[in-house]
Parts: structure tokens; sequence; C-alpha cells
């Protein structure tokens, strides 16, 4: 194990509420480092300065060019010369320019993303929890044989199970279909998005084992002298201490289903139905110039701006546990 | 379980009889219910798939098997020996091959060197720092595809007009064969964010004493670097090396958006069919689920012996502290 930024260091000092502070929960500082002589640092500033200009400038291209009109996106110009508002407006026939919103149900693809992200996230975060919770604390017959099954399953490569998965779908879709009384489920409805995550994700699992294995047990047992049963344990002393690790894997398993585009591809048929990604890769093929008539790329960029956003918004808003449950991944060892 | 059933010669109940006793206590029952999801998920999402799969690349199955017009044939190896004739798997593994040998190196190095530029620079500007490198880190790859096509367009894109001003022409990145893989392995250093995050919490991880013992012995900058830092941080590297090894591997969603898809009839060009695109449109273009199932296959050996080269490797190189160095 490297010494570092250990799980442990998920739990900041501030958001155990009203809980008592765990005693290897303690946030270790970072150690204050041997500084460079100002020439040195003065370079690195001028070189992190440039990288991060090299870095930035797709952000603020793209976000210039989901505002210039149709015929002004390869100007590369960083602030419009003309601002156009691509997104909604009257419909016009197909030489004049387009709009987003009136070209493709753009407003359906985002409800259905952020529908399933949060549902999907929020479905594995307590589902994964639950289980790395039986894995970190009770003992109980096969236990260590099961998680090794668990850990192997995080070698297999997603194409393996893909085709067989789809053709289950498939079966459900028309089992479903040939009885009216069930709601159509299969393929061509969202249900193959999200409810795998209600079975818990192997990786997720195995991040909150280890963050639970950080909770020392006479914590639980005191609960247990206090006539706790198993399950208001894991809700009422677990859940609330390893709120910094829920929202790592809430954040990690949103971002895996927005960033998503194959599952939607192979499963979604009716544009009604599509999220974002597989909407975007529609309006790219649609409007760009391989796909005929005048191209209307300010309908892709702002398509792409729609796509790039929220995943910025959410990022801004929790900023420190993307950073941390990243670096919590390299220091497993 | 025979080998637990064996030797117990003691009275009382025998090993076994008492090792399913476990199963009856409350709190073996309670685990199970806790864990109740994830065996369904197991069984039904991944253990019987992997059967079906197995199966189902020793068939013929495609579509009209799908349909139900036809019966279900198995057809030996076929699907095994076709993987070598067609010439398509070839060139889909030479691509990914040469896509991560150019992705995994250049993403590590250029992560490394920002994430101990940032190490030097002090606390607080480096957090801003690495708030910005972070952020393409959180670009969906879809985004990024379009930006490939955008950006590094031949003739109008901005990469090319920076290039101009400094009087380089720049070559036509989205179409010229050669261009492809470096194009999309420049997008993927572009979103290094996360390796850095990782290497620079790796790196705060070494203990300064280490440094200060290097340099009373009279160790250059440089040979702290290799001599220290390397080591020290080998755990992380590793990590990163065998994360990003098997996202190359799995490439998909950027090359699949830049170049396939409805927008080039759906012949991309050969330089951007990468395995996993082939093995897509394989399931479910031309729906052979048998031949795909077999590729599904060659690509889980193919991780299997990447990854254990690498702990191959590791053994022999990587450093966990507290453990013996063999």
């Amino acid at each position: 194990m490297t010494a570092g930024v250990g799980a442990q260091e998920n739990q900041p000092p501030g958001l155990s509420g009203g809980t008592p502070v765990v005693p290897q929960v303690v946030r270790r500082r970072w150690r204050p480092q041997p500084k460079a002589s100002w020439l040195t640092q003065s370079l690195f500033y001028v070189l992190l300065t440039g990288v991060s200009i090299l870095f930035i400038y797709p952000f603020i291209w793209l976000l210039s060019a989901a505002f210039k009109p149709r015929g002004d996106t390869f100007d590369n110009a960083l602030i419009p010369h003309d601002w156009a508002w691509n997104f909604t407006g009257p419909h016009l026939a197909d030489p004049a320019p387009q709009y987003l919103f009136n070209v493709a149900p753009a407003a359906r693809w985002l409800f259905n993303s952020v529908w399933i992200s949060f549902l999907g996230a929020t479905l594995t975060m307590f589902v994964s929890a639950m289980i790395a919770f039986a894995f970190a604390y009770f003992r109980f017959p096969l236990k260590n044989f099961l998680f090794a099954i668990l850990l192997g399953t995080m070698m297999l490569p997603g194409e393996v199970t893909m085709i067989p998965v789809y053709l289950l779908w498939n079966t459900i879709g028309k089992f479903t279909l040939a009885h009216s009384w069930l709601p159509h489920i299969g393929t061509n409805t969202q249900y193959p998005l999200w409810v795998p995550n209600a079975f818990g994700s192997a990786f997720y699992i195995f991040l909150m084992r280890q963050f639970f294995l950080g909770i020392p047990r006479d914590y639980f047992e005191a609960a247990r002298i206090d006539g706790d049963g198993y399950f208001s344990m894991f809700r009422r002393i677990a859940l609330p201490l390893a709120k910094p690790a829920l929202i790592v894997v809430f954040i990690f398993e949103v971002q895996a289903k927005w960033f998503d585009l194959m599952t939607p591809l192979i499963y979604l048929r009716d544009q009604a139905t599509w999220t974002v990604p597989l909407g975007l890769k529609f309006l790219l093929d649609r409007f760009n110039l391989a796909g005929g008539g005048v191209p209307n790329y300010q309908v892709i960029m702002a398509g792409t701006l729609l796509l790039v956003l929220p995943m910025v918004l959410l990022f801004a808003a929790f900023q420190k546990y993307f950073i941390r449950g990243i670096a919590t991944q390299g220091t497993k060892g | 379980m025979a080998s637990v059933t064996a030797g117990t010669t003691a009275p009382g109940p025998s090993r076994a009889r008492r090792w399913l006793a476990g199963f009856r206590e409350k709190e073996a029952r309670t685990a199970y219910l806790f864990i109740v999801p994830w065996i369904f998920g197991f069984l039904v999402l991944t253990l019987g798939p992997m059967i079906y799969s197995a199966y189902y690349s020793f068939t013929n199955y495609g579509v009209s098997q799908i349909a139900g017009i036809d019966p279900v044939k198995t057809v030996g190896l076929k699907n095994y020996r076709q993987l070598f004739h067609d010439h398509y798997i070839g060139l889909a593994l030479k691509n990914t091959f040469e896509y991560g040998l150019m992705m995994v190196p250049a993403r590590i190095i250029v992560a490394l060197l920002l994430a101990m530029m940032l190490m030097k620079i002090g606390e607080r500007a480096g957090g801003f720092f690495r708030t910005i490198f972070y952020i393409p880190h959180i670009t969906p790859p879809v985004a990024i595809g379009v930006l490939v096509l955008t950006l590094f367009n031949g003739g109008y894109g901005i990469v090319n007009k920076a290039l101009a001003h400094i009087g380089i022409t720049g070559p036509y990145w989205t179409i010229t064969p050669g261009w492809i893989k470096p194009t999309l392995a420049i997008m993927d250093v572009w979103a290094c964010g996360g390796t850095m995050v990782i290497l620079l919490a790796a790196l705060y991880g070494v203990p300064r004493h280490l440094y200060e013992a290097a340099s009373m012995d009279g160790a250059s900058k440089v040979r702290q670097f290799f001599n220290v830092t390397l080591p020290m941080i080998s755990p992380a590297l590793f990590f990163c090396f065998i994360i990003l090894t098997l996202a190359a591997l799995n490439q998909f969603t950027v090359a699949y958006t830049s170049f396939f898809g409805t927008q080039t009839g759906g012949n991309g060009p050969d330089a951007a069919l990468f395995y996993a695109i082939y093995l897509f449109e394989q399931a479910f273009k031309f729906f052979n689920m048998g031949f795909a199932s077999a590729m599904a296959w060659l690509l889980f050996a193919i991780s299997m012996v990447v990854t254990g080269i690498n702990i191959f490797v590791t053994k022999r190189f990587v450093f966990y502290q507290g453990a013996e160095r063999s």
C-alpha cells in the first residue's frame, strides 16, 4: 500500500454531521513540499499557464461556436462576430439555418439523460453500499469465495456479456409485448439502461467496502447493544458515516451514464427515447458536411454544449469529490 | 466440500454440518439478504451471459436465428477459425495496438510532468491548476468526437490555423489515414486530468525525508527522480498503466462518433477501425452474434494476457511500501 491519500481521506472533518468523528477517519494534511527556487517556479508558472490555455481553449471555442450563426463556426473567432441563438426559433424549410430544438427532440433527450443518470446512480449507490456493508461487516459462509468472484467480474470486458444481455432484453421485450397486460419492457425502452444498476456494481462495491472497513467495529457493536437490528445499524451508522464515499459513487455513476453512447446505441430506436450522447451523434451525422445539403454546424455545436455544460456544472458543484474520488482509486495499490 | 468432511473423527456435528449450520445463523441470513441483489445480478447479467456467449461463439447465431426463422446450429470452431481469416480482425487489432502504444505512454508522461510541476509551485496555485487540468477529463467522449472533427478539421480547423501561424502546414488530421490515430491520442492527452490527479496523490505521498536523505548523500535531482520518486509512485503508475491499457483496448465512443455511423454510409476509414468498433458492427449492424461472441472472447483473452504481462512486470519493478523488494 502506498502512503498518501487513502480511502480514509474521503472523510472531510466537517461532513460527519452529528455523528462522532471516527478515530481512523482523520484527514491527513498534505505534506508541504520542498519548494523550488523562484526562477524555476516562475518558469513553471509560465509553462503551466500555457498548458492551461491549451486545455481550456476547446471549451471557450465550443461555447463561442454554439452562439455563432451558420457558416461562422469555422471562423474560429473567440468572440462571435455576429451572435446567434441556435437553440429555438421559427420552423423554416431546409435552406434556412436550423435551430436545435426544432430539428430534434433535444429537450426530451436532456430530460431522458438526466432522469436515467440520476435514477441509475441513486440505485447503484444504495444497493452497492448495502452489498459492500455485508462484505465488510458480516461473517457468513462463502464470504471470501463470493468476494473473490466479485473482484473477478471486474476483469471481464463488457463486450463478453453485451450480446447475451441484449438477447435477454429482446426476449423480455417479445414476452411483454405478447402479454398486453404487462408494461412494455425490453429493447427499444429505457429499462436496459438503468435496471442493471439495481444489482450493484463490482467496482463501487469494492470501493465502499474499503471505506466501511475503515469504520471501527465498536460503533456497530454499540448500536447492537442499543438494540438496533442489522438493517437499522446499516441505515443509522454506516450510511451517514459513508456519505463522502456515497457521493463519490453517485458522481462516478452519473458521469458514466452521461458519457455512455454504446448502450443507448444498442437498445434505443425511437428518437423520443434517446439520451443526449446518442442524440448528438445523430445531429453530427445529419448536419455535418457528410450529412448532405448545406451543413448546419451551429446546430451540432449547440447540441455539444448541451452535452458538455451539465457535466461542467456538476463538476463545479462537486469538484472536491470528483478529484478525491479519482485520487483514491490510484492508492488502492 | 469433500475435503471439509474428510478427517473429522471428533464427536459432535461434522465440520460440513457445522459449516451448513453457518447458513442458519441470523447474521448469515441477514448478510445474504443484503447481497442478494448482487447474486441475482451476477447470475442473470454476468454468469448466465458468459455461458451463453461461450455457447453462441460455437454457433451460427445470426439475424435469422434471432427472428426464429432458422434453427440455431453449432458450427464447431468455425467462428474462431474465421478470426484468423477475416483480415479486418488483423487490421482492427493492429489499429488498436498502435493507438494504445501512442496513447498510454503519451498520457502517462504528460500527466506525470504536469503533476510534478504542480508539486513544485505550492498548494494554493497547484490546486487552481489542478482544477483547470482536470476539466477536460469530464468532457463526454461524444463531445470529444465532435471536437476531433471540428478543431482538427484539415481545411478550417483551429489547429491547422494555429500551426500555419508558426509556418507549419498541418496535415488533414481526420482524413489522412496515418494521422487519425495520433489525432485521437492527442485528444486523450488533452483529457489526461484523471491520470494526473492519481499521480499527484501518489507524489504527495512520497515522504519528504527520503529526498532529504538522498540529497545529503549527494544525489542529483535527476537521480532523486529515478531512485526515489519513480520507485515510490510505481504502484500508482502501474495502476494507471493497466487502466489506460484496458481503456485503449476498449476504445469505442470517440472513434465511433468521429468516423462511423450514418454519416459515412456505415463504412468508416480503415485507419479508425478499432477492435471494439468492429465487434459492435458485427454484433449490432450485421447481427453476426456467433462471430461477435468469438471476437469478444478473443478480446477477453487479450485483456488477460496484457494484464498478466503487467503483473509480471510489476513483480520486478513496482515497489510497495512496507513490502520486501524481491
